[in-house]
């Protein structure tokens, strides 16, 4: 099945650029953040146009009409998710959300919590905004951190899950998606066995969410972490759910206005949630230009997108393996995998790798990922990652594979 | 291509057969930098004698600006009194802050200037400079 997304690439003003000289420019660094059609652009600049003003304070009209648009945008957010609105929390990214749910358990007055003697598990392929807010905790609370190792092609190893997930486990956190193989974790079975020992599971779902379909409820999680930038929303936007019941049981970790139910110069008590999670004025206009960027996604439908990036995603692996001196990182085949692909070029730095492939106007992201200790155990310095996103296309791949071939030639390495 | 002005023979020699890779036995101190942003690593040993740069011997994991800069850095300034060797590192670092507008000088920097194209790429600016602020570390420390 081939899908033609091709007529929605119009909608992205910046793809229109000429990059390096006159080449078009080929962004392939979805992975780190996507690009944003007109339409979220226009709703982002629309609210300070006709709206602007501080949501849930104020008895004028500006107020009500933003805080109708922050609270439909919550809605939206949380019909693409399968999960209750009063559950979606707005935060600033992905990395706020993790941070914050890490602190509201490390709280000793949250009724679930993490303490001593307790153990948090997490993968040795986490983003470092899935691993250090859990050292942290752990650092904190004298718990355990524990991981899954990673197999050769890239896989979470779950062949000691029994007993790496056990009475005294309290959270797994796990990614949904790796940001530096693409690789989807078997969810089910980390799920169940959190839940048989009464772990909840925090799943970072920044590179599935703007992907794929994500339901909580299909996916059995108890929190959910991402941004909204990597969803072709805005900067400054990122989402927080978690279970009614477990919300219920825990303590804010950020404090200030909007998020009391009453207060006293002795202490306050906290409204209810999702406000008791949202002190201080919101990013409102990057809300409402997250839910347009929700709209947009589900016009497309979340169906068509995994099914055009898986096609392209194979269409890169078929190219790469044709290519000698040129390593996939991560799994050959297509199952359980998305749209990200690593790779290495023997002989050849990936910072240098990008730069040439910049100077085709291809761009792409070098490094480590924010994945250190996975680079670690892999024994890589880093590799070069493409990723794509719905308005990337087939002629995107055939220019980055022949740039690659370039890149040999360059650097005068293999044949 | 601009592509070459970033990448001139002489760096890609010298990423090819590094200069004074491996590190020495003898040392009056070991320093170790990097640069998190992308991951190079340069180890550094310095040793003196007096005021004259003995021996610099490194070692690192990088991409090739950064590995051919700690190659040339290390033939430049073995040999060199501190203070000389301040001069052109000083000297060093303003090329590459000038945004693609010097050439440098040749009588100080000698193969040095093949990275004046570097400052034409503002990320790669921290990866021409890693060996050579491990050296600035690695002196200031002796000289103390
Ligand atoms: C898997 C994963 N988790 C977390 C993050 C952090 O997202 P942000 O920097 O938007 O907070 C990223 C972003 O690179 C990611 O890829």
């Amino acid at each position: 099945m081939s899908v033609d997304l091709s007529k929605y690439k119009k909608d992205f003003p910046i793809l229109h650029r000429k990059v390096r000289g006159d080449n078009p420019l080929i962004y392939l660094d979805n992975g780190a953040t996507s690009q944003k059609p007109e339409s979220v652009i226009a709703a982002e600049s629309n609210f300070y146009r006709t709206i602007n003003s501080a949501v849930h304070r104020g008895a004028h009209l500006l107020a009500e009409e933003a805080s109708q648009a922050y609270e439909s945008a919550r809605e939206n957010l949380a019909n693409f998710i399968g999960a209750k609105t009063d559950e979606v929390i707005f935060t600033k990214s992905a990395t706020e959300s993790l941070n914050m749910i890490a602190y509201s358990l490390g709280n000793p007055d949250s009724k679930f919590n993490v303490s001593a003697g307790d153990e948090i598990v997490v993968s040795e392929m986490e983003h470092h905004a899935n691993l250090i807010p859990w050292q942290q905790l752990a650092k904190r609370s004298g718990a355990k951190l524990r991981w899954f190792s990673i197999t050769k092609d890239g896989r979470i190893d779950t062949s000691n899950i029994d007993t790496l997930i056990n009475k005294k486990t309290k959270v797994v956190a796990i990614t949904h998606q790796s940001n530096v193989f693409g690789t989807i974790v078997p969810l089910t079975e980390i799920t169940k066995a959190a839940h048989a020992v009464g772990a909840v599971v925090v799943l970072d779902a920044c590179q599935s969410a703007p992907h794929f379909a994500v339901d909580v409820k299909k996916l059995d999680v108890d929190f959910l972490a991402f941004s909204g930038h990597k969803a072709l929303g805005p900067t400054g936007v990122g989402i927080l759910w978690g279970r009614t019941e477990l919300l219920e049981k825990l303590e804010p970790a950020l404090f200030g206005g909007s998020m009391v139910d009453s207060v006293s110069m002795e202490g306050a008590t906290w409204a209810k949630a999702p406000r008791k999670f949202e002190a201080g004025v919101p990013n409102m206009a990057q809300a409402v230009g997250l839910s347009a960027a929700i709209d947009y996604l589900n016009m497309v439908g979340m169906e068509k997108i995994a099914g055009h990036e898986a096609d392209l995603t194979k269409q890169l692996l078929d190219g790469i393996s044709k290519i000698s001196g040129v390593d996939v990182i991560g799994p050959l085949d297509m199952k359980d995998r998305g749209g990200v692909v690593s790779f290495t070029v023997d002989g050849v730095h990936p910072h240098d790798v990008g730069q040439v492939l910049d100077q085709y106007g291809i761009a792409v992201r070098t490094g480590h990922h924010c994945a250190w200790p996975l680079m670690r155990k892999l024994n890589l310095v880093g590799t070069t990652r493409a990723s794509f996103h719905l308005y990337n296309d087939s002629s995107d791949i055939t220019a980055l594979l022949a740039a690659i071939e370039q890149v040999k030639i360059y650097f005068k390495v293999g044949k | 291509m601009e592509l070459d002005s970033l990448y001139q023979e002489v760096i890609l020699d010298h990423y090819k057969s590094p200069k004074h890779k491996g590190l020495s036995e003898q040392k009056d101190i070991q320093v170790h930098h990097n640069n998190p942003s992308c991951g190079d690593e340069v180890t550094l040993n310095l040793l003196m004698s007096g005021q004259i740069v003995k021996e610099i011997s490194w070692d690192g994991i990088g991409c090739s600006i950064s590995m051919a800069s700690a190659s040339v850095m290390s033939e430049l300034l073995i040999g060199k009194s501190y203070q000389e060797a301040i001069k052109i590192l000083d000297a060093f670092v303003e090329l590459m802050q000038s945004k693609g507008q010097s050439v440098g000088d040749e009588n100080l920097l000698e193969d040095g200037v093949a990275f004046a194209g570097v400052s034409k790429f503002p990320a790669r600016i921290k990866c021409a400079l890693l060996g050579w602020m491990a050296f600035k570390d690695a002196s200031a420390q002796v000289m103390a």
